[in-house]
């Protein structure tokens, strides 16, 4: 009954910038099951559904496809293999409708243009087969994150995909929408479909899928039948060592108030409130946790908080004085510092040095230039190389590029710049995501001692096992409102928490405001 | 007759077509352009060098038609190098269609003096134009036959092309690529298309546009070569599509609009300005229109959020 | 070899080769035209050194061509598009005329105020554009290149009304004052001090950019604008210093040019040479420092173009041929890419 779907024989990828992602990987899946790629984030395991879709070119090595070796040179060749991906961030276009981002590349036609009537009919008929409703008339920036995800699905499906690779699909759905998700890929598997799932989220895993495969620092560990493997086991094999999943922390000494929030609310161009009357205080000495899924206010949060984008009303109160939009250099001054989400496009510079990426924020300083305005080389270098070592900040020296650097390194260098300006507060958004283990480990630890030394921290992250492990108080945020105040997360469980986020519990107004500050 | 009332006359709307024409034509190919995602700044060299083609394809092989293949062939050469360069081999746009301007500059002043020893025009060459077309029924009527009959046959065409890009744009499966690809290349990729194909073919269409443009000039609107004569036409045409928001309607209006300014600087010269003020006219009034489009851009987008902002 | 010798090796290589390619295209060209291809090509490549005055027509030819790929060093650096260049200098030159022509001053100080007035013209030029987009996001790469043509009929418009000599024959301003000129540093060439100047103001640009608070700014803010505002610089402000600095820096080349080299103006159009210093600033690799090589090259370029021209039957043109396609290959990023990635993957897995 075991037929292989697809091998993948002593795959090797080595990056332009000397990045060694895969190291002679074998990846071995059968017809009709689904298998999880699990390890790390950095491991290698979306470079090598890359080299398997054909975004990517391996430097070496074999793909073979019902047991027939093929050449994958184009996301075309392996859709026409069979071969479909869903990216973990989705690819869309947001004007077009439903029924266009189907149809893209395979629009059927009546004379020189689209026959759109036919295109509505395709996603009426394919919703059927395959559960998935989607509106074809509706427009993608109209649609829900659940339902674009079903439109990435049914997209390959509709392009005779056989084999369906799933990077990291949970990563933005609520619990609910994933056991649907789940419901969905279970149907598609009696159906004879072959699925690829992607993940580190060991308990998902064991849920949907049949086999793991785990890689582990560019190389595979092992293909294991989930029946006779435990979760220490394959956490081994994932680091090598027992992973610590929660950092050792003391309790809190709660502080006084350092950041004081009343009536906040940001406000999108049609009227709709993203950041609906929040309240809250954060006190010295505190990490503050913010769940929630991605989409519901958390980002508009963080902006205002942090000086990047206006809000329409409230007030926002560090230590007294109002936080001002575009204000951000008096706003880092009053010692607040930001670890933003996305480190590439907002965290760094990425064609400058480590050490001028370091000193980013420091072009007020007086201590790093000289009367003139100009540059103190030396002060600046002896910085650099402290804040290395201090950070264990793996680059030949201060005058590398930063862009050759790894991911968690890169991380380490928003950390090392944000903390050495001795911020009270710093706001912490998806700080270890796309970051390796050890760094991860670093970066938390960094903020249990930022916090016992009396700073505050606003942890927004979407990452549970983050947020259980590290915060003193818990926020959950939904449509832009609290919708539950935790002064003891400890007390309750993922599954719980998971129902909050989706809006199907809230607590009361009163618990929250009290909870909340 | 003072100059309002020569803004009325027929006169002053067949010139105003007249001087419309490049701009439309030119304009249209930067839309296309636009919706996938690629500025190109190197329109004003692809009509130059199309202009000098056309006149002497015309002139050494007799044929108009043949002058028509020949400028659109350099269109289509020129913005292939533009594409190869860009989109290959990851040069920046902007560079890319200044590289081009220069080189245009040069080559068409080059190829000139080779094949008529002379810099300044291609007065010396007999190369042929489009000729006007007197609508039949139509030019009869009074009024509406003076206002749309006897233009140039390109002036019609060039308004056929907005329609035909609009078509282009917006129902047909081309056109569907070309706005996904400028608006997300991943959905492109996801899909197995070349997100680089699908942008040659909208600089290769932009491409023929252009040449019309620069066509025009030389045969329609003069009936020579002369160096430089683009005179920055094609700058404006960017900056018409820039005003109509990359759609065939609005960037054809805005062509208009710029066009009339051009068109004005010639009934100027009637008054005493001194002529250069009136040269900068077509120059400042993009200058103005793309301003005034920008405040009324930046005022509505404030007006829509309503509340004030911290 | 790590990944910055590398790195220097490959972009070194594809100098060479954009060079070589240049020099090649030239004789192709000459070859597939010229009916004495022999004459061309030695006046081409060899003219420039036959004579002291030639040499010297190198040295002063790219005396403009430094301050304009200096300002566009600038521009790019801020991560701006603007081509106000070629305006900016021609602003300047009518700047230095004014001065020349209707202040009268002592000789020292005369050609100094004249240039600082050609720097503010420029700086001013070079503003417009960069406020437009400040306050209202109008691209300021169609906007500098219509101020350039405002600007060319306007300096022409000034020279014809306000400060024409009415004995020339064709378009000629009045005498600047003798006390306004440039003195020359070689006898026999035109080489004036201009050069001089030019030189210090690529040590001082190189000085601003990589040692200076407010050049740092600038490189963070043209490396990544949001990422300069997160960090909390005012990235739209440091964009408009660095365009108006930019223009003063093109001002003052236009003024200098035409204090070192003319005593009247004399030109009918505006002489591109914003155009050619984007080429210039590019094959510097928007260092200053190499901004002169760089300079010096494409003036010999000209020089040779000009000498070939006028000794054979090849136009001048083919310098601008050879800009262009200089332009594109030093864009293509991609160029020696596959080379440059060879070398790394060895590096790595050795």
């Amino acid at each position: 009954m075991e037929h292989s779907a697809l091998r993948m024989e002593n795959i090797t990828k080595v990056y332009p910038n000397g990045v060694v992602a895969n190291r002679d990987i074998v990846f071995d899946v059968n017809r009709g099951e689904i298998h999880a790629l699990s390890g790390e984030n950095g491991a290698g395991k979306t470079t090598l559904m890359k080299i398997l879709f054909g975004e990517e070119k391996p430097t070496g090595g074999t793909i073979s496809i019902d047991g027939k070796e093929v050449r994958i040179h184009s996301p075309q060749d392996a859709l026409e293999l069979g071969i479909g991906m869903v990216h973990q961030h989705f690819m869309l276009v947001p004007s077009l409708t439903v029924a266009e981002n189907i149809i893209l590349g395979i629009e059927m036609r009546k004379g020189l243009g689209i026959d759109y009537p036919k295109a509505e009919q395709l996603v009426a008929e394919v919703g059927n087969k395959y559960h998935m409703y989607l509106d074809p008339k509706a427009k993608v920036k109209d649609l829900s994150v659940g339902q674009k995800q079903k439109l990435e699905i049914l997209k390959v499906l509709i392009r005779g995909a056989k084999i369906l690779i799933l990077d990291e699909p949970t990563a933005v759905l609520t619990p609910q929408e994933t056991e649907e998700l789940f419901a969905e890929l279970k149907h598609l598997r009696t159906q004879g479909f072959t699925i690829i799932f992607i993940s580190h989220k060991l308990a998902e895993v064991r849920e949907l899928c049949d086999r793991i495969t785990i890689i582990r620092r560019g190389e595979s560990k092992g293909v294991f039948s989930l029946d006779g493997i435990t979760d220490e086991e394959i956490s081994q094999r994932m680091v090598g060592r027992d992973v610590q999943l929660s950092v050792t922390r003391t309790a809190a000494k709660r502080g006084d108030v350092l950041l004081s929030v009343e009536h906040l609310t940001v406000s999108e161009e049609g009227g709709k409130p993203l950041v609906d009357n929040l309240a809250f205080a954060l006190h010295a000495g505190e990490i503050l946790g913010v769940a929630g899924v991605e989409g519901n206010g958390q980002s508009q949060l963080v902006d205002a908080i942090t000086g990047l984008a206006p809000y329409d009303n409230g007030s926002i109160l560090f230590n007294g004085k109002p936080i001002r939009h575009n204000h951000v250099k008096d706003i880092r001054e009053s010692g607040v510092g930001h670890i933003p989400e996305d480190r590439m496009t907002l965290g760094i510079a990425s064609g400058l040095s480590v050490t001028e990426n370091l000193i980013a924020d420091k072009t007020g300083w007086d201590s790093l230039f000289n009367r003139f305005g100009m540059l103190d080389a030396n002060r600046i270098s002896s910085f650099s190389e402290e804040m290395i070592k201090e950070h264990t900040i793996l680059c030949q020296d201060g005058s590398v590029s930063i862009a050759s650097l790894s991911g968690g390194n890169i991380q380490k260098v928003v950390l090392a710049r944000e903390l050495s300006s001795e911020p009270k507060l710093i706001v912490a958004n998806q700080p270890t995501r796309g970051v390796d283990v050890g760094a991860t480990e670093f970066i938390r630890k960094q903020l249990v001692a930022l916090r016992d030394k009396g700073c505050a921290v606003l942890l927004v992250s979407s990452d549970l096992n983050e947020l259980f492990g590290l915060s003193d108080r818990l926020l959950v945020m939904y449509g832009g409102k609290f919708a539950a105040c935790f002064t003891d997360p400890s007390l309750i469980d993922e599954q719980t928490l998971g129902r909050y986020m989706l809006g199907l519990e809230r607590q009361d107004d009163d618990e929250i405001a009290r909870s909340a500050r | 007759m003072g100059v309002f009332e020569h803004i009325l006359s027929f006169q002053f709307v067949a010139m105003w077509l007249r001087v419309a024409t490049p701009l439309i034509f030119t304009s249209m190919g930067a839309v296309i352009c636009e919706k996938s995602g690629v500025v190109n700044l190197g329109l004003e060299g692809i009509m130059l060098s199309s202009a000098l083609a056309g006149v002497m394809g015309s002139a050494f092989s007799g044929s108009l038609f043949v002058g028509v293949l020949t400028g659109m062939a350099m269109g289509l050469a020129l913005s292939a190098v533009f594409a190869y360069f860009h989109l290959v081999l990851k040069a920046n746009a902007v560079l890319c269609g200044t590289a081009i301007n220069t080189f245009a500059g040069g080559f068409t002043v080059f190829m000139l003096e080779v094949t008529t020893g002379e810099k300044g025009n291609s007065s010396s060459l007999k190369s042929l134009a489009f000729g006007s077309w007197d609508i039949p029924v139509l030019k009869d009527i009074p009024f509406i036959g003076d206002l749309l009959s006897g233009h140039n046959v390109l002036t019609y065409m060039a308004f056929l092309m907005v329609g035909i890009i609009w078509y282009l744009l917006y129902k047909t499966p081309l056109g569907l690529r070309i706005r996904a690809v400028g608006e997300n290349e991943d959905a492109i990729n996801s899909v197995g298309i070349s997100v680089k194909r699908v942008r040659f073919i909208a600089i290769m269409i932009c491409g023929v546009m252009a040449s019309f443009g620069g066509m025009y000039l030389s045969m329609g609107y003069l009936n020579m070569f002369v160096r430089d004569m683009v005179a920055g036409r094609g700058f404006i045409s960017l900056a018409a599509n820039a005003m109509g928001q990359a759609t065939p309607i609005g960037t054809m209006l805005s062509a208009l609009v710029f066009a009339f300014f051009d068109g004005l600087s010639n009934i100027l010269q009637l008054l005493k300005i001194p002529s250069e003020f009136v040269q900068m006219l077509p120059y400042a009034a993009t200058i103005a229109g793309l301003v005034a489009y920008s405040i009324q851009k930046t005022h509505s987008t404030r007006k829509k959020h309503g509340l004030v902002r911290v | 070899m790590n990944t910055k010798s590398i790195n220097r090796l490959v972009d070194a290589t594809k100098l060479a080769m954009i060079v070589l390619v240049a020099c090649l295209l030239v004789s192709v060209i000459i070859l597939l035209v010229s009916e004495q291809p022999g004459v061309a090509i030695s006046s081409f490549f060899l003219g420039p050194f036959s004579s002291l005055r030639r040499i010297g027509n190198i040295l002063e030819g790219a005396i403009p061509l430094i301050f304009t790929a200096l300002a566009v060093t600038l521009i790019f650096r801020a991560g701006q598009f603007s081509m106000i260049s070629e305006g900016a200098f021609f602003i300047g030159i009518m700047g230095a005329m004014i001065v020349g022509i209707a202040m009268p001053l002592p000789p020292g100080l005369h050609p100094l105020v004249a240039l600082l007035v050609a720097g503010v013209f420029g700086a001013c030029a070079a503003a417009v554009p960069a406020l437009l987009k400040l306050k209202w996001q109008v691209s300021e790469v169609v906007t500098s290149i219509m101020l350039n043509y405002v600007i060319q009929f306007f300096v022409i418009y000034m020279v014809n009304y306000h400060f024409r000599e009415p004995e020339a024959s064709s378009l000629a301003s009045l005498k600047i004052a003798e006390s306004a000129s440039l003195p020359g540093l070689v006898p026999g060439t035109r080489v004036h001090l201009g050069l001089i100047i030019a030189l210090l103001f690529s040590v001082a640009t190189w000085f601003f950019v990589f040692r200076m608070r407010a050049g740092f700014k600038i490189r963070l803010v043209g490396d990544n604008a949001q990422f300069s505002h997160y960090v909390g610089i005012k990235a739209p402000a440091v964009m408009v210093m660095a365009q108006i600095i930019a223009g003063a820096v093109a001002g003052i080349g236009g003024g200098v040019e035409f204090l070192g080299m003319y005593t009247r103006f004399k030109w009918t159009a505006s002489p591109g040479y914003g155009w050619a210093g984007i080429a210039v600033a590019l094959l510097a690799r928007r260092n200053p420092m190499l901004v002169p090589l760089s300079a010096l090259f494409i003036a010999y370029l000209n020089v040779g173009s000009g000498i070939m021209a006028r000794s054979s039957d090849v136009s001048s043109e083919i310098v601008l041929i050879i800009q262009g396609v200089i332009m594109l290959m030093i864009a293509a990023d991609a160029l020696l890419q596959n080379w440059r990635q060879r070398l790394i993957v060895q590096n790595a897995t050795a």
